[in-house]
């Protein structure tokens, strides 16, 4: 059995599954019950400035059939009393002290609200503070949320406000919501904080009401962009948190990953690209809490497979394997084939490769089957008749180098080597 | 032992006879299926399909939202799509073809699916497609065709050249429109309310007129057509049942099966009587049609005899398992000899006992009599030994045939110019569909002989 323990800036827990800040957070029941179910970590629901909620709040997109492909919400911080949250925060640690406890906060923007909201919270004993700066919705108008982390200059002073007064490890959320979340990375890096975590949610529009013509979700006959997250978010997620892995100075600080985990081999691929654990939201609000048994079991076997004792022996293993595009190699050259056992005849290879790529694949008229095979010579392997065809391993990529040594793209120019004649 | 009716209770009426495939309760149960489909190219779905229903377009149509697009889908290639959806035996045609069924999975549920749409169309009448104009005098003004029969393919050919202006005149020898849909299909596959609506719902496209009761070479004759009309379509269908030619047969409680299905369609079902212990013979979907509901009619025995054996059985292996499951005992390799009756009343069937020989005609190995016979205590017998087409009527109007059924040119034409024919009358009795598809091609033909595009 692997060790799937987590220790993220020396706060411990017993896998490395959180969940985020968010609805399943917000109060003592929820809480005892996601522990009670396994999950290692809770990131308490943003604690600070007072509002007030709207009616509804979600919305979703559904695609094929399945509900919640992607998810968005336009609900605020926390809207409880403080002085009852900071009540039920001790409440929790105290029944459950092996989980790690990090409090979500977005205070109104000036040094002294800062101060004070983290002196009451560090006074609960919670392990950790991570600031918000990425909520996109309503706390933005008020200059909070997004609007601090779409700007490195201010988040920087508010990291530098939070720093003066943290006795406890400061996590900074980053926001999506920018053209890269590098910039704001590198500033709360230097500004001090502890470690990053990322990303918030995505402004959005899931969609429209075709009978009121209303976006959703609907507030009486009017909408608001809303933060997009749940599986769809993923890759997106993915790409952001590769690009602060890399950065030399975002890089040096532990990264919490968020942004579409639904199940264990989500959280694998984001703690591949660095991210030392990952924080779950919309796949608790989807199933419920018990998600996380599968998430531990699905890690462990995995780490079994894959021979790896603890989850710093993969932790950023895959960081490396993105690179520039002229750094890939031209001479690597795979091309389909279809496994004619397998085969059954739907023809979703053939047609997305004679309408959108490559005329690549030949059809021997059946009846009712048709014939599908490669037309090895036309084939650029670009992978599209695999992503379409329904059977699994029936059609596989088989490689073919070019070339036997590397060549990219600044090589090959410097050749003045042929480009396609096709 | 007797043969009488009212057997049961209206409620146990009902209960026999209700629908064998139920529809989808739910919006939500038609969508998981919808979501299913994959959507296949070249689908072979709709290469299995007589009419070329375009499967996976409709399927998707249901998935998106746009169920009057999927049923306009159907209908384009099957005006009949409905019935079709409750009728077909689709475990030989597009469910048989379905890819899932190649990865060991379950088939899409195609035709609860078709129903699902076209059902809808149904009921809220959507008018999915519009007549064109007549043509101008210059390209020949307007044109009128006469057709023969009000069953699948008189319908379906109607149907094309109502779209495409023509003035249709239906004579139908029965008091009602649809033909062995309406009159020779088992009650619990489909209603006569059903097949009321669907005809109506065909003909609410306007520009077609049925004239009921109207029977060929008695109320009215192809010369007298051929004179009014500027061409002809004969859908007429096959009526007479295959006589077993055997001893004894000519005795009350030898019933044939389409008379019996008739009589249950048309008279309601405590109206027709059944015997206690009943024998059909045959095993094609006629005689499964029969057997199931003399059973549900109340019968305590029903037996299915049938020469060849379950191998080369005409009915599908779905049919047959409603006819098992119905009670319905099966005796392979039996043929009737004779029937022995006495003051009147069934009270044998004495049949001989078979064994395969040589392949035939159609490629099935014969039956071969063994020269042992043995009986069964019958009250009733009902033949369901196939269907004959009307041989008479056929060749007293000159019209070229194969031992009756008609034989047309690739374009539907008789070998007399201006009179096409199609469907059952043609191919010998088929499936509801391959009519339909009939029906189409005829009309293609009609419209070509006017000179219409």
């Amino acid at each position: 059995m692997a060790d799937i323990s987590s220790n993220f800036l020396g706060i411990k827990s017993p896998n490395p599954f959180w969940l985020a800040s968010a609805p399943p957070t917000d109060k003592k029941i929820n809480v005892l019950r996601a522990f009670e179910a396994g999950w290692g970590g809770v990131v308490w629901k943003t604690l600070g400035s007072q509002v007030k909620n709207v009616s509804s709040r979600y919305s979703s997109v559904d695609f094929g059939g399945h509900k919640i492909m992607g998810f968005n919400n336009i609900e605020l911080i926390s809207d409880r009393p403080l002085d009852l949250n900071l009540k039920e925060i001790k409440e929790c640690l105290q029944l459950f002290p092996d989980r790690a406890m990090i409090i979500s906060l977005m205070a109104d923007n000036d040094r002294k609200s800062w101060h004070e909201l983290i002196k009451k919270v560090e006074d609960t004993g919670a392990h950790g503070l991570e600031l918000n700066f990425g909520c996109p919705h309503g706390m933005t108008e008020r200059g909070m949320g997004a609007a601090v982390g779409q700007d490195p200059e201010i988040a920087k002073m508010v990291v530098e406000w939070v720093m003066e007064a943290a006795h406890i490890p400061v996590i900074t959320k980053l926001t999506p919501n920018v053209h890269s979340p590098v910039p704001t990375g590198k500033a709360c890096v230097q500004a001090g904080t502890n470690a990053l975590s990322l990303i918030n949610t995505i402004q959005s529009v899931t969609g429209i009401d075709l009978d009121t013509l209303v976006p959703n979700p609907n507030v009486a006959g009017k909408s608001v962009f809303g933060g997009y997250c749940g599986p769809a978010v993923k890759p997106i997620a993915l790409k952001m948190l590769t690009t602060i892995s890399q950065d030399p100075v975002t890089s040096k600080v532990p990264i919490s990953g968020i942004g579409g985990v639904s199940n264990w081999k989500d959280a694998v691929e984001f703690m591949l690209l660095g991210a030392a654990n990952v924080q779950v939201c919309t796949a608790a609000m989807t199933y419920g809490f018990r998600i996380v048994e599968d998430m531990c079991e699905g890690l462990n076997n995995w780490m079994d497979e894959k021979g790896f004792k603890t989850l710093d022996d993969f932790i950023g293993k895959s960081v490396n394997t993105i690179t520039h595009w002229e750094d890939l190699d031209i001479n690597y050259h795979i091309i389909a084939n279809i496994n004619q056992d397998k085969c059954i005849h739907c023809g979703l290879c053939y047609i997305a490769c004679e309408d959108a790529s490559h005329q690549s694949i030949n059809l021997r008229y059946g009846k009712p089957y048709n014939t599908y095979t490669i037309k090895e010579e036309e084939c650029v392997g670009c992978n599209l008749c695999k992503l379409v065809c329904p059977v699994n391993d029936c059609i596989t990529m088989e490689e073919h180098r070019k070339g036997d040594e590397y060549l990219n793209w600044i090589e090959f120019q410097k050749r003045g080597l042929p480009l396609n004649d096709h | 032992m007797s043969i009488i009716n009212n057997r049961l209770s209206k409620e146990q009426y009902d209960q026999n006879f209700s629908d064998i495939h139920p529809p989808f309760e739910t919006k939500d149960a038609a969508l998981v299926e919808a979501n299913r489909c994959l959507y296949c190219y070249d689908a072979p779905c709709t290469k299995s399909c007589p009419t070329g229903i375009n499967v996976p377009k409709f399927i998707k149509q249901i998935a998106s939202d746009n169920v009057k697009g999927s049923a306009h889908t159907i209908f384009s290639s099957n005006i009949m799509g409905a019935g079709c959806s409750k009728v077909c035996p689709v475990e030989k045609l597009c469910e048989g073809a379905c890819v899932f069924n190649l990865m060991e999975e379950e088939a899409i549920p195609i035709a609860k699916l078709q129903r699902y749409s076209t059902e809808k169309a149904m009921a809220n009448k959507w008018q999915l497609f519009e007549r064109k104009p007549y043509p101008s005098l210059e390209n020949g003004g307007r044109k009128k065709v006469a057709i023969v029969g009000a069953g699948p393919a008189g319908l379906s050919c109607a149907h094309v050249l109502s779209r495409e202006g023509i003035d249709v005149t239906i004579y139908e020898k029965e008091a009602k429109g649809g033909g062995l849909m309406t009159y020779g299909i088992a009650a619990y596959k489909v209603t006569p309310q059903f097949c009321e609506d669907e005809v109506n719902y065909i003909l609410s496209i306007g520009g077609i007129a049925i004239k009921y009761n109207q029977e060929l070479g008695k109320d009215i004759s192809l010369d007298g057509l051929q004179k009014n009309y500027d061409a002809v379509y004969l859908g007429i269908g096959v009526g007479l049942a295959r006589q077993l030619n055997i001893p004894g047969e000519a005795v009350a409680g030898v019933e044939d099966a389409i008379t019996f299905i008739y009589d249950i369609r048309e008279k309601g079902y405590d109206k027709v009587a059944v015997g206690d212990n009943v024998a059909v013979i045959g095993m094609g979907m006629t005689a499964i049609d029969a057997a199931t509901q003399a059973k549900r009619l109340g019968a305590n025995e029903v037996t299915l005899v049938y020469r060849r054996t379950e191998n080369e059985k005409p009915c599908t292996q779905e049919e047959l398992d409603i006819a098992k499951m119905d009670g319905c005992k099966i005796i392979w390799l039996a043929a009737p000899k004779e029937v022995i009756s006495e003051a009147g009343k069934v009270k044998q069937l004495v049949c001989s006992k078979m064994k395969l020989g040589e392949p035939d005609a159609s490629g099935r190995r014969s039956p071969v009599d063994t020269g042992e016979t043995f009986s069964l205590d019958v009250d009733m017998v009902i033949k369901a030994a196939g269907q004959m087409p009307f041989e008479t009527l056929v060749k007293n109007n000159n019209i070229e045939n194969k031992s009756g059924k008609i034989s047309i040119g690739k374009n539907s034409e008789t070998n007399i110019k201006g009179v096409f024919a199609g469907g059952d009358c043609v191919n010998g009795g088929k499936e509801v569909v391959d009519a339909v598809q009939h029906g189409k091609d005829g009309a293609m033909a009609i419209l070509s002989y006017l000179n219409i595009n």
